[in-house]
């Protein structure tokens, strides 16, 4: 409780360069935040596309019933796939008109069916995975009765990997932002150690251990980097509010919704920069205490 | 000494040299101090007094001899039992060493809660202490807003509060004026009576007639002149 009072007095007597630390551990904290955000839903995303992935198979005009059947076989045995199900032009300009109830009397001046008879084929776990799929699609692209493959949603196997290079550049930015924000830290404690280095020696002269005059800048060192966790968590929050507010689960298909970062995280998150403040006092006290 | 009290040495110094480069602050010191003594160490400017109580109190290590404080060898001593070893002195600097950003009070409550004191008896020996030295009215001033008599008052209230067995007080009337210096010679005098060794280092003759007690002579870092001795 004594160091804590003594830390806190320090805050308050070093206000500007303990409001630097904080502003610097906030903006640290943001934008990794933000990046774990960004993650953190692209993940999600990604999962939910996994769950429903499907190939669709269009067939060329004029295929007879007994060769659908024979192809239906055909693509059940193969590797990967779970279940297949045929979709007729017929059953498709139905589904076509329950999805678009307004515009449905667009569909009632057709001359003749546009739409073409369609294989929905569904993946194993397994196989949920942008290159097999790749891999199955252009396989049934070669098949004499096939028209068109559609993988649908092909930007997002793309957006994956693209995924996984911007994961590997927030790890580095929040290594990064790790060591800048415990940089700053120990300069700051630094500063308020050499501006007040007499009080220091009067201490060690009166007959205090170096806990006694070590712990109030740990403390001081760990309260800034919460506080300033607490702030930078609560601005991405804002961004996220401010954010999510215009984005419907409609927009992403109804696949999924976006969410905050998980308790857990920001729990880390907030231990993490205390850590930061932490270590900070660590580098510094350790170089004036030689 | 009080009389008829057996002489126990509670600082034994034995050939102690303290050098700076090529230049020599102290030269082969050889001394007792006793235990509730009031000695002073007499000497004009540069002569090494504060060097000699900067080595009590490891300041500065000496550079060759040894010094023994109620028992402990400081060459041996452990550099984690510095802060211990500091907490057997009072020490009133000459430059009385306040510290400008903390009240009266808060000053001298520093030494007792570096020494890990409770809170509660923190209050009753800083209150005592300040009521003593007639500070007690200054109690939340801030050292620079106070006169240099008031502020080695404080400094004296800071060397005494932990009830140490040694004070060292480094030329405590040098920069004060006549009455000022008389309440600071007695305070010092009303703590030998009350059973401390007080070990005063000055260059003023003045002060160590209206004294009394043991004095040894420092003149280029050595020892002259013992009687006592």
């Amino acid at each position: 409780m004594r160091y804590l009072k003594r830390a806190l007095q320090d805050i308050r007597q070093n206000r500007f360069l303990s409001l630097v630390t904080i502003v610097t551990i906030a903006v640290s904290i943001l934008i990794v935040s933000a990046f774990a955000l960004f993650f953190l839903n692209a993940n999600d995303l990604i999962n939910a596309w996994k769950k429903g992935v499907h190939i669709m198979v269009y067939l060329k005009n004029g295929v007879v019933e007994t060769e659908v059947s024979r192809l239906q076989k055909m693509l059940h045995g193969l590797v990967g796939v779970e279940k297949v199900n045929f979709i007729s032009r017929d059953e498709a300009l139905k589904q076509l008109r329950e999805q678009l109830p307004r515009q449905s009397f667009l569909l009632d001046n057709l001359k003749q069916n546009p739409l073409p008879d369609a294989f929905e084929v569904h993946l194993l776990p397994a196989t949920r995975n942008w290159a097999k799929i790749e891999k199955l699609a252009v396989q049934l692209e070669k098949l004499p009765e096939v028209e068109e493959v559609e993988y649908g949603r092909g930007w997002l196997g793309r957006f994956a990997v693209v995924f996984n290079l911007f994961r590997l550049a927030g790890y580095a930015l929040g290594a990064l932002f790790f060591l800048a924000a415990v940089f700053f830290v120990a300069n700051t404690i630094r500063l308020v150690l050499y501006s007040r280095r007499e009080e220091v020696e009067i201490m060690r002269l009166v007959g205090a251990e170096d806990r006694f005059i070590k712990t109030p800048f740990y403390i001081e060192g760990m309260l800034q980097g919460a506080l300033g966790g607490i702030i930078g968590l609560a601005m991405c929050l804002l961004l996220f509010l401010a954010v999510s507010s215009n984005v419907t689960p409609e927009f992403f298909g109804g696949a999924f919704q976006i969410r905050f970062l998980p308790t857990g995280m920001l729990i880390t998150m907030v231990l993490t920069s205390m850590m930061v403040g932490w270590l900070g006092c660590f580098a510094s006290l350790k170089q004036f205490f030689k | 000494m009080r009389d008829g009290e057996e002489k126990t040495a509670i600082i034994r110094m034995f050939h102690v040299y303290r050098h700076y480069g090529n230049k020599t602050a102290v030269v082969d010191i050889t001394l007792d101090i006793y235990k509730n003594e009031l000695l002073f160490i007499n000497g004009p400017s540069g002569a090494g007094k504060t060097t000699l109580l900067k080595l009590l109190y490891l300041a500065e290590p000496v550079s060759d001899g040894q010094i023994l404080v109620n028992g402990m060898n400081l060459s041996r001593i452990a550099r984690k039992k510095v802060p211990f070893l500091r907490r057997n002195f009072g020490i009133v600097f000459q430059d009385y060493k306040l510290i400008p950003t903390k009240t009266v009070y808060e000053n001298v409550a520093l030494v007792l809660e570096a020494a890990g004191q409770k809170r509660r008896l923190i209050n009753k020996k800083v209150k005592s202490v300040l009521r003593t030295v007639g500070m007690e009215q200054r109690i939340n001033a801030l050292p620079p807003t106070l006169s240099g008599g008031e502020q080695q008052r404080v400094a004296i209230a800071r060397a005494v509060v932990g009830d140490p067995e040694i004070i060292l007080a480094d030329e405590p009337t040098g920069s004060l004026d006549a009455a000022a210096a008389d309440h600071v010679l007695g305070l010092l005098r009303a703590y030998h009576t009350r059973g401390a060794t007080v070990i005063i280092a000055t260059h003023a003759q003045e002060l160590i007639r209206k004294a009394g007690g043991r004095v040894v002579h420092l003149n280029a870092g050595r020892l002259v002149n013992m009687p006592d001795h």
